[in-house]
């Protein structure tokens, strides 16, 4: 494993590369497996592998309950992983720290706890053009309940937001801006501290969907000014099944408990319940215990290679698959030029259906995406029904990318027999 | 090409995706339908004329998306041209991925089943008025764009 460093591009992947059992195999027959499919989920190194293994071979039973050693060694791994978190996304409190199923369960969270409580028919809530669905349904289905209206940022041809318009769709009707920080299409970056500030000028509060940027960029909550931030353990070489809400804490505080069950109570009558502190309070039900913990491994993982080398190192790859992609006849890239985005490539070809694109190149062992990635109002704005989308992640080389390109030949030679 | 690739996009696939049976509309319709995929983004229309003894006189189709979806909708016209509703109606979903060839993934079958649903609704989606409300539904399988 490699140990922090202040040169960003010291990396060392061939030794980060071994501690990913997964990555080492050949698929359809001789290929070696490219995995560029990480926005849609990583893999996880021995060390998280080895961490959860160990809590089920040692100290698993249920949390917060039980009055046995091994109920005290899980809750105690339990909350020194909140601890882990809260560090990592610079929150005040590991009381503003929330574990729940996933980006997805952490934004539903906000919309029936924090929406159904506080908006009314005409207020406004502003998403983007570019969100992914689980950060527009939640609020459409809100918008449903309460008659609030949704109003959405419209972005330019080039994949950023279109920032003027903020003028316009920014008002005192504006209660809540939620927006993601990295587009998982476009790679955009989009300028949260700037966002959050004009927000909140108008007395909006700002959530963020973090699923994309959490992984591979330093996040400071309190930097960036933002009231929500959610992420998924999957996303960051940990587990499925585990995901954070970070909520400021008053806001936390004032907003009625989501999900009703046990440990979100302090105490229960036949007819009436009084709920518990936070964070218990949005943490009804067993946890995913183990999950929680694998993802404390991540984030340790992580913290020790080191988020600013991993961020220039992805820089790194993107401008190389720009320069191997822009290279082909016939593919264009989707979004922003290479410096102004994370390390997410989506492209089309001319007249090939990216279901056939991934098809092809998934048989020379390069795993990507196709389809439209739970972006479809995105798609139609783009005019693209379907793309294709390679993805970077720490342990991926610019040969994998060569690969890629190798692929994408092929696939044209396909379809361009005659 | 390597031996892979051709397990799935065989020469007749690519036939029949780069020079399909009666693509276009079909003038004397009596019957049409259409259908898709809204996660692949697979169209297809299939347009007939029916005779009253439940003949198909003519078959065309139109649509768009991969090339698993068209090339599948052009075999599948080609292989109903001149049969009867009732060889479509007893026409299965096995046949269908029999007919087409290649090995598919379940993913990739649901592309390949999108015509086959959609002309089976066709046929009993007659133009002249009648307001049958047909809704063909949506392939079942998973889902293959749904991820973030």
């Amino acid at each position: 494993m490699v140990t922090s460093s202040d040169t960003p591009t010291a990396l060392n992947v061939d030794s980060l590369r071994a501690d990913f059992p997964i990555l080492g195999q050949m698929v359809h027959g001789d290929r070696p497996l490219s995995f560029l499919d990480n926005a849609a989920s990583t893999q996880r190194p021995r060390q998280v592998i080895d961490a959860m293994s160990r809590v089920y071979e040692h100290d698993y039973a249920n949390v917060h309950r039980g009055i046995h050693v091994l109920s005290e060694r899980s809750t105690d791994l339990y909350e020194q992983a909140r601890e882990t978190v809260r560090q990592f996304v610079g929150a005040r409190s590991v009381e503003e720290i929330l574990f729940t199923s996933g980006t997805t369960a952490s934004i539903n969270l906000v919309a029936r706890s924090w929406g159904d409580a506080n908006l009314t028919a005409g207020d406004e809530i502003l998403l983007t053009e570019m969100e992914h669905h689980s950060n527009l349904v939640p609020w459409q289905q809100l918008a449903e309940r309460t008659g609030a209206v949704l109003r959405h940022i419209p972005i330019t041809d080039d994949g950023h937001l279109e920032l003027d318009s903020l003028d316009e769709l920014l008002t005192e009707r504006t209660k809540l801006l939620a927006v993601a920080s990295v587009s998982n299409v476009l790679g955009t970056v989009n300028p949260i501290a700037e966002l959050a500030q004009r927000a909140h000028a108008v007395g909006a509060l700002v959530l963020v969907d973090a699923a994309q940027s959490v992984p591979h960029q330093v996040t400071d909550v309190e930097d960036l000014g933002v009231d929500f931030l959610a992420f998924s353990g999957h996303k960051m070489l940990g587990p499925s099944g585990v995901g954070v809400l970070y909520g400021r804490r008053e806001l936390l505080e004032a907003m009625p408990p989501f999900l009703g069950g046990g440990s979100m109570i302090d105490e229960v009558f036949l007819d009436r319940f009084t709920p518990a502190e936070l964070p218990n309070k949005f943490e009804a039900g067993t946890p995913p215990i183990v999950p929680v913990i694998g993802l404390a491994a991540a984030i340790d993982y992580l913290s020790g290679v080191s988020l600013p080398a991993i961020a220039a190192y992805e820089s790194m790859l993107t401008n190389h698959a720009f320069d191997v992609l822009g290279a082909i006849d016939g593919l264009t890239i989707l979004g922003p030029t290479a410096d102004q985005r994370a390390g997410i490539v989506t492209f089309v070809l001319n007249g090939i259906h990216a279901h056939d694109v991934a098809q092809v190149v998934d048989r020379h062992g390069v795993a990507v995406r196709a389809g439209h990635h739970c972006t479809q109002p995105l798609h139609e704005r783009l005019g693209h029904v379907a793309t294709t989308r390679a993805s970077f992640y720490l342990y991926n080389t610019r040969e994998e990318i060569d690969r890629l390109g190798d692929a994408i030949h092929a696939v044209q030679k396909i379809f361009r027999r005659r | 090409m390597s031996l892979d690739e051709e397990e799935i996009y065989q020469e007749h696939v690519l036939d029949h995706y780069e020079d399909p049976y009666h693509r276009g509309t079909c003038v004397a319709a009596t019957h049409a339908d259409d259908g898709k995929n809204p996660l692949c983004g697979d169209i297809v229309r299939y347009e007939l004329a029916i005779g009253d003894d439940g003949k198909i006189r003519e078959i065309y189709f139109e649509g768009t998306g991969c090339c698993i979806s068209q090339a599948s909708a052009s075999m599948l016209a080609e292989q109903m041209d001149g049969k009867t509703v009732d060889d479509i109606s007893a026409f299965e979903a096995s046949e269908m991925l029999e007919m087409f060839g290649a090995r598919l993934t379940p993913n990739r079958q649901k592309c390949c089943l999108l015509p086959w649903r959609v002309l089976k609704s066709a046929v009993f989606s007659p133009l002249d008025g009648s307001d049958e409300d047909h809704v063909t539904e949506r392939p079942a399988g998973p889902n293959l764009g749904e991820e973030s």
